[in-house]
């Protein structure tokens, strides 16, 4: 059992590009021996519709994420600043197109 | 800069092998999931809640995996070359449904080699209903229409599930399997219109698979013990029998359009109800199937037994291919 485990093909992140000019989106993820047959079988799994135009795969283990329960502390200094948002602003009526 | 609150989280943390402050943690989980916040997997979740998922999770996806077994046997049967182009798409998708679900599960903490062993040892379970054999093609059509159907029923409320990775996939499911039960009942409405043999043919395929489908909800809501938690944690959002019931409402009308029968003499509307009467279940097939000794138990899972342990070789080649072309680069780097 444990053996097996080690040999266990490492984990793929993959992401499409749904359309030229979108963003790469996250899909999902799978096991591929190496990058070339992560882009292979991201083909086969993930858009057998034509769901993309562009894959990206990269290894789980070089995802860094925030941690979630630190989650209020993190995004706190966002939180008062209304000011960046163009709603914040009073003008009168007589202003068009701004 | 420590807030208030995430003061209070790292307290919790902290703390999170004390029995009280676990009340903390799974009243603020039970919150979410009330808000309908989805939870995702670096998120604190009750143990059970984790293993209860990773259960469910992967009995799904073998599901899915061993699915392909019944509706294989008839690929190279297909009619002509368009059934038979429908029916390897259908099964490519089953195998994605199954890659889908099997790295949601991955995500609770379970590795894929892992969730293998356990349906391979028979100690995880997948869904009975492809534990009966495809006796002829008409079988394609039914398992379509009523095998996909009922899982559909089961799957659609599964997109809107409180586990986030989980959700995401049962989303994708959704959006791929309504063709596969479309392309079902269309191969059952062509051989209703076909020869009486033919017409025989699609009868007797509903009569061998309408009762394995409507078991495929599972038992009875008094004797599904954890229906109420998995209710309240949203891994479920309707009971078995609910799910049950709908689905023998949309078939009653459906099979009008075929002109065939569903095999239930007690199938009757009921004006008071305004759902369909339907017959006693055997569930004593049912537990019979569960427990291993439906028709084709032993054989699907030595099928799947086979692929895995002939398919070593490939899997260990293609880690030394790897491997080796690793080297190489590092090598042309240097
Ligand atoms: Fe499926
Ligand atoms: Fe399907």
């Amino acid at each position: 059992m444990s053996t097996e485990i080690k040999n266990e093909w490492p984990l793929w992140e993959i992401f499409i590009r749904s359309k030229q000019g979108l963003d790469h989106k996250h899909v999902g993820s799978l096991h591929a021996t190496d990058a070339q047959m992560a882009i292979e079988n991201a083909r086969d799994v993930y858009t057998r519709r034509m769901e993309g135009v562009s894959i990206w795969v990269v290894e789980s283990k070089f995802i860094h994420a925030s941690n979630p329960s630190d989650a209020a502390s993190l995004y706190d200094p966002a939180n008062d600043k209304a000011y960046r948002h163009p709603t914040f602003y009073d003008l009168p009526d007589e202003v068009k197109n701004m | 800069m420590l807030t208030f609150v995430s003061t209070a989280f790292l307290f919790l943390f902290l703390n999170r092998n004390n029995p009280n402050m676990e009340k903390g943690f799974e009243e603020i989980f039970q919150d979410k999931i009330d808000k309908e916040i989805r939870i995702e997997p670096k998120d604190w979740m009750p143990e059970k809640y984790r293993q209860t998922l990773i259960r469910q999770i992967s009995q799904h996806a073998h599901s899915e995996i061993v699915g392909m077994l019944p509706e294989g046997n008839w690929i190279t049967r297909a009619p002509n070359l368009r059934r038979k182009a429908i029916l390897l798409a259908k099964v490519q998708d089953e195998a994605g449904h199954g890659l889908y679900l099997y790295s949601a599960a991955e995500t609770l903490g379970i590795t894929r080699d892992e969730m293998y062993a356990q349906l391979h040892s028979g100690k995880a379970k997948y869904s009975s209903i492809f534990n009966y054999p495809t006796l002829s093609w008409a079988d394609i059509g039914a398992i379509g229409w009523l095998v996909d159907g009922a899982a559909i029923m089961n799957q659609v409320p599964l997109c809107r599930n409180s586990f986030g990775p989980y959700a995401r996939a049962m989303v994708r499911v959704c959006k791929e399997e309504s063709f596969h039960q479309r392309q079902g009942f269309e191969i059952l409405l062509t051989l209703s219109k076909g020869t009486a043999a033919q017409k025989r043919m699609a009868q007797d395929a509903i009569d061998r698979w309408w009762w394995p489908s409507v078991m495929m909800f599972g038992p009875k809501d008094d004797e599904s013990p954890n229906t109420i938690q998995s209710m309240k944690w949203k891994i479920k959002r309707f009971t078995n029998d609910e799910l049950r019931q709908k689905f023998i409402d949309v078939c009653a009308e459906q099979i009008k359009v075929l002109g065939l029968v569903i095999p239930d003499k007690d199938l009757k509307w009921n004006e008071a109800t305004g759902h369909y009467n339907f017959g006693e279940i055997n569930w004593d097939e049912f537990w019979q199937v569960v427990q291993g000794n439906g028709p084709c138990n032993k054989e699907r899972l030595e099928t799947r037994k086979k692929a895995w342990e002939e398919g070593a070789w490939v899997r260990e080649a293609a880690s030394a291919y790897a491997e080796k072309r690793k080297q190489k680069q590092s090598l042309h780097a240097a």
